[in-house]
């Protein structure tokens, strides 16, 4: 299995001196083919700067960022752009998709951005939507969807150029509880059965049910990584509180849970 | 790429997009409408003078090229037909007078000139003969008045003017058509030079057999390149007269510039508010669309892709409502009555429309750089 994604000691600092605030102190990680991994942390725990640097959106103040084989440190901007078009896929919190494409068109633009579009193509997409259960959605517009299934299309939009790192930043932050587990569970089949290496960003701890490794930030420094199943299924349940009087556990992924459990860590990104 | 997502989105948003466009028309028809209108009284008030074939136009100096005011008599022809590069020159007398007959759609008031036939001020003639003899009743009409009146050469007209207190009628035989020639917005009516001074509107009936006097003098050159160098020669050669060139006589018509330049300015301003008002639209409409844009670039759209989109957009509906002004502005141009003036055919309209073309990209330019300055980002909340 290779290796999509190598990090060492990336660092990235914003202004300088007394006012200098350092948002990931010197992270060190990698992320293999066919690896699902979670980031989790806290409110500027850095992991959205982490993932802008993935995604080449910023340029780390230190340390080096590899790829698929490829150093990011020396890419100028258009070159940067087209890495990201080719190479990454991306899912976003909100505003997912082109509001005036059809489900399918928006899953083909990442196809047609790369001028790869032909009738081969348009065969993926749809596939791969079908495989995400939205073949009666192809043309419908964006707001004719739910959130899921809107953060499903995104899913497809991301993975349907075969990129070698696939980011996902707060897949479930609008959804109820059934659709978030729906969304992360597929996500995390695909990311399996089309090897590549996916990388989620979340504050909601059940979803780290799903994934392969689990890595944690606090105050931009990476606290944690572990691949252990049992630390990593832990994180999912510690999210109820065990004196509380409403009896909630969710045992197994995918069930759901009558009533929400108490002291859930909800925040809500800046 | 910019080609398939402008269209796209333009086609999903048509009801938007076709607001714009009318806009766009809506301004087009003014713009196009002004321009005629300026075109037309332009036309109505210079173009007999534009069609005078002489190279200079001598008037009296105290007259300050007005030629009303503008005395010269046959001794200024002599002198003048004697300057070496003179090839000829003819005096023109301009008064007015109106036709009673025929009169289908009643009276119409003229311009009556006075030519010397053979001599330079003379009209081309597009149909019959030019006039021949000194001292005869015969007349050579503009072609659109004779339209209107139905006569044709060897028709009869009959015109009236006042002699002192009295209207007096006078029958004139038409010997020829000449084109279109306005002057001071009325058709013209071309008579051999003395029978002018007999019959035009005067205060008094006692002077027959004085000389003639008439306004300007038409002047033709061997050299017509070389006019400005004759001006000083033909100044120095006799006293009291001043001469120009056809564009600065024209310009010294009553009126003349200040129409020009009223319209001129509407219409200027017309083109700024349109282009500021649509400015306005697609600045709005893009910084609507920032979230969108962001996030188009956070998966790789270049730049070059999102300021290929909106200035496509821009471009798409500028042409599409031009275009419907256009035709807009032909079919109320159908409708309208002849008497307005309004002048459609000209390269002032093509130029009016080359504007128009532009008012939209221009405008948009603060938009396209709203898309350009758009950090992806956005899309992940940084």
């Amino acid at each position: 299995m290779g290796i999509s994604l190598e990090t060492n000691q990336v660092t990235k600092i914003y202004g300088e001196g007394d006012t200098a605030v350092t948002a990931v102190d010197q992270a060190s990680f990698n992320v293999a083919d066919g690896e699902f991994v979670a980031v989790v942390g806290p409110s500027g725990s850095g992991k959205t700067t982490m993932l802008a640097m993935l995604a080449t959106l910023l340029t780390p103040t230190n340390g080096s960022i590899t790829i698929g084989g490829q150093n990011l440190e020396k890419m100028r901007s258009r070159q940067r752009t087209k890495f990201r078009r080719q190479n990454i896929g991306f899912t976003f919190q909100a505003n997912n998709l082109v509001p005036f494409l059809t489900a399918l068109e928006n899953v083909e633009l990442m196809l047609r951005l790369n001028k790869a579009f032909d009738k081969n193509a348009r065969q993926r997409a749809k596939d791969l939507l079908d495989r995400l259960g939205l073949s009666h959605r192809l043309n419908n517009l964006p707001n004719q969807l739910s959130g899921g299934e809107q953060q499903r299309v995104a899913i497809a939009r991301a993975m349907v150029h075969e990129p070698s790192l696939v980011l996902a930043d707060e897949p479930t932050a609008s959804l109820d509880t059934q659709r978030a587990f729906q969304v992360v569970e597929t996500f995390a089949n695909l990311i399996h059965e089309q090897n590549r290496a996916g990388i989620m960003v979340t504050h909601d701890l059940r979803m780290v049910t799903y994934v392969d490794k689990l890595i944690s930030m606090v105050d931009g420094r990476i606290e944690q990584i572990t691949d252990d199943r049992t630390v990593i299924d832990g994180m999912a349940n510690t999210t109820h509180d065990p004196a509380s009087t409403v009896n909630q556990e969710a045992d197994s992924a995918g069930e759901v849970v009558n009533g929400l459990p108490e002291n859930m860590d909800y925040e809500y990104t800046k | 790429m910019s080609f398939f997502l402008s269209f796209k989105e333009i086609w999903r948003n048509r009801g938007r997009y076709l607001l714009f466009s009318l806009v766009i028309a809506l301004i087009t028809t003014l713009v196009l409408f002004i321009a005629a209108l300026a075109g037309g009284l332009s036309k109505a008030n210079r173009e007999l003078i534009d069609n005078i074939q002489a190279d200079l136009l001598i008037y009296q100096e105290e007259a300050d090229l007005l030629i009303s005011a503008s005395r010269l008599d046959n001794n200024t022809l002599t002198d003048l037909r004697r300057i070496e590069g003179i090839a000829d020159a003819g005096g023109m007398g301009f008064s007015t007078a109106t036709v009673v007959y025929p009169a289908p759609e009643g009276e119409i008031d003229i311009s009556l000139i006075g030519t010397e036939p053979g001599r330079p001020g003379n009209p081309q003639i597009l149909s019959g003969g030019p006039l021949i003899r000194d001292r005869a009743n015969e007349a050579v009409l503009d072609g659109p008045l004779a339209e209107k009146l139905g006569v044709k050469p060897g028709d009869q007209i009959t015109i009236q003017t006042v002699q002192g207190t009295e209207k007096e009628l006078y029958n004139l035989n038409v010997v020829g058509l000449s084109g279109s020639n306005q002057y001071f917005f009325q058709p013209a009516i071309f008579v051999p030079i003395q029978t002018w001074d007999e019959i035009k509107p005067q205060d008094t009936t006692a002077r027959r057999g004085s000389r003639v006097i008439f306004n300007i003098a038409a002047v033709q050159l061997y050299d017509p390149e070389n006019y400005s160098a004759m001006i000083p020669a033909i100044e120095g050669s006799i006293d009291g007269i001043q001469a120009v060139d056809k564009q600065t006589a024209i310009l010294a018509l009553p009126g003349y510039t200040a129409q020009q330049s009223t319209l001129n300015t509407q219409q200027a301003f017309t083109l700024l508010i349109g282009m500021l008002v649509l400015g306005g639209f697609f600045q709005i409409q893009t910084i609507q669309k920032i979230a969108q844009i962001g996030m188009l670039k956070a998966i790789g759209t270049s730049n070059g892709t999102v300021a290929g989109m909106t200035i496509l957009q821009i471009i798409t509906i500028s042409i599409f409502g031009v275009a419907l002004g256009v035709i807009g502005t032909f079919l109320i141009a159908m409708g309208m009555p002849p008497e307005v003036p309004a002048e459609f055919n000209s390269n002032a309209i093509l130029g009016a429309i080359a504007a128009l073309l532009f008012i939209g990209p221009i405008g948009g330019l603060v938009s396209i750089r709203i898309a350009l300055k758009v950090e992806p980002l956005r899309a992940i909340g940084l």
